[in-house]
């Protein structure tokens, strides 16, 4: 294990955070922070020298036009690009100070504390209450299961519609119901950082609106970083807003700052239309 | 049928509505006769076997054992029961190699040069002739393992055989799984492992399971690699260890339709229609698997 870094780095003082209007909640505590970090596919480069910090306890949104890496920098956090086999990376992705690129990093473990939720709902074909339960069951849980079902069910707002039939499969659910209850799995597992890939651009206004009370609630215990190509999402729920475009991190600061007075010509051309 | 009103823009086509029918018509003709004939084919070959060995159908075809002397009295018994112990061996070994290998495969392995080079060969050995596999059971497994002319001999001699299929047929039900589930799971902190064996290999099991019973039904039709490897067509017991020597439905009807007596003509017709009986019943089992698949799908 490469020994915990007491100090954070020179680099990642490149938060852009200066024209934050309240001061930045004690900014050792982000569990997650970006250093450099360059992503290729083959010979695509995906992600250019992204540096960026994920603050504790707040929804980060990362909005961009379509390819311009966003979701691939997401799926960076919790190593789920692995399984690309052409994918190279550069620079470090510091997870409490341990970089999740270095050898001796157990993915394994990783994901079990970065939690993903994905863009299309992906609930196994089995019961709701398995569903919910699996992941616990396979990380070695000791507490008792059904009270780790109803408590994720009832975080994920979902327990008071799926109460009554926890052994009906999962599949028998609206979209809407499905996506929430992939949020309940990756919350039984009580990790530190939730990932939303676009969770819900497979949704209808309803739906989504749901999720977007649900994820305003959850940022109360968990790390939110949401991908969405929804601007008017992004302003809704997010507390900062990153900008990607074409593989290269924009600008990032306070969601207001990004959507009334960003500093970047770039950033105020997309959230303003012109293009994406 | 009435015509719909025309607009300007649709004067530049020219539908040929009635012609393009016609043709449609005549195709579908077509391929009505085509699949006509292959049932007609099917249904004669039944009637004709029906028509010779029908009378002779009877308990005592599967509880008698073969009879060079007295037709009458001739029976199955070593067959049947060979092919019972053929099956179920094949089964054994296909089945955990098979699975075994496709996972692998298609879970594990990297996609290289090397793997694909596997891939491409395996798919060349699913069209060796099953002859040449019994040369390579007979020179393998009778001689240098020193199984002799035995069951085992027989029965993985089949494995080779049918393996190629099995392998494919579980290698495509594997890659037909949407790797949604596969991200689902590592996403909660599953291993490799975990993933496959919890929601990957139940979400492929009927399909692999289809592609099983298939091979096999093919695997117990078969003929001529359990000659090379030494079934014999006249033995008057049941295999009752896997050294044991051995024959099989196919093996027998085969020595009966040599035989210069009549009788024992219309007796490997009943044969023929045994052999097809436990093959229709195992085409049924990977029906109903699929028809279940299918229904816990929608569940």
């Amino acid at each position: 294990m490469n020994p915990p870094e007491l100090l954070p780095r020179p680099t990642l003082r490149v938060d852009t955070n200066d024209s934050s209007p309240r001061p930045e909640s004690a900014p050792e505590d982000a569990p997650i922070r970006v250093c450099d970090f360059s992503l290729a596919y083959g010979t695509f480069q995906a992600i250019k020298q992204v540096s960026l910090t994920i603050p504790a306890r707040e929804v980060t949104a990362i909005i961009g036009p379509s390819g311009c890496g966003k979701s691939t920098l997401l799926r960076s956090m919790n190593r789920m690009n692995d399984f690309v086999s052409t994918v190279r990376t550069e620079g470090e992705i510091l997870y409490r100070n341990v970089n999740i690129y270095a050898n001796d990093c157990d993915p394994v473990e990783l994901r079990r504390r970065v939690g993903m939720v994905f863009q299309r709902p992906n609930p196994f074909p089995k019961s709701i209450f398995k569903n919910v339960a699996w992941g616990a069951r396979i990380n070695g849980y000791r507490g008792n299961l059904n009270e780790l079902v109803e408590e994720s069910l009832q975080k994920a707002a979902l327990w008071d519609e799926v109460k009554d039939k926890l052994h009906q499969n999962a599949l028998t659910l609206s979209g809407g119901q499905q996506q929430r209850l992939c949020i309940a799995r990756s919350i039984a597992l009580q990790p530190e950082v939730l990932l939303m890939d676009e969770p819900c651009s497979a949704l209808d206004p309803i739906a989504t609106s749901r999720i977007e009370d649900l994820i305003d609630q959850l940022k109360s215990q968990y790390t939110v970083v949401l991908v969405t190509h929804n601007m008017q999402q992004a302003a809704r729920v997010s507390d900062r807003t990153v900008f990607m475009l074409m593989g290269e991190l924009v600008e990032v600061d306070r969601t207001s700052v990004i959507f009334t007075k960003p500093k970047e010509q770039r950033t105020q051309d997309y959230i303003s239309g012109r293009f994406g | 049928m009435s015509s719909l009103p025309l607009s300007t823009a649709q004067s530049q086509f020219q539908p040929r509505l009635a012609q393009r029918r016609f043709w449609g018509a005549v195709f579908m003709v077509i391929c009505w006769l085509l699949s006509l004939v292959s049932l007609a084919v099917l249904v004669s070959l039944l009637v004709h076997v029906w028509n010779e060995g029908g009378s002779w159908l009877s308990l005592k075809l599967l509880t008698n054992y073969a009879s060079v002397l007295n037709p009458r009295e001739a029976g199955l018994k070593s067959a049947l029961w060979g092919t019972i112990w053929l099956a179920v061996l094949t089964a054994i070994f296909s089945i955990t190699i098979g699975i075994g290998a496709a996972v692998y495969l298609e879970e594990f392995a990297a996609r290289n040069r090397f793997t694909r080079f596997i891939h491409l060969n395996i798919a060349n050995l699913a069209g060796v002739p099953s002859i040449v596999y019994g040369i390579l059971g007979l020179a393998l497994f009778v001689r240098w393992c020193r199984y002799d002319e035995s069951v085992l001999s027989g029965a993985l001699t089949l494995t080779l055989l049918i393996l190629p299929v099995i392998i494919i047929a579980a290698r495509e039900a594997l890659a037909a799984v949407p790797s949604s589930l596969r991200q689902a799971a590592l996403a909660l902190g599953a291993t490799r492992w975990q993933t496959v064996w919890h929601h990957v290999l139940p979400a492929a099991l009927p399909g692999i399971m289809t592609g099983i019973i298939l091979a096999i039904s093919r695997a117990i039709g078969e003929t001529a690699p359990l000659i090379m490897v030494g079934a014999v067509g006249y033995i008057r017991s049941v295999p009752e260890s896997l050294r044991s020597p051995f024959t099989a439905l196919p093996i027998q009807i085969f020595d009966w339709t040599g035989r210069p007596q009549s009788e024992f003509h219309h007796l490997a017709a009943a044969g023929i229609l045994v052999l097809l009986g436990v093959l229709l019943t195992m085409n049924a089992l990977a029906a109903g698997i699929r028809a279940w698949q299918q229904r816990s799908k929608v569940q």
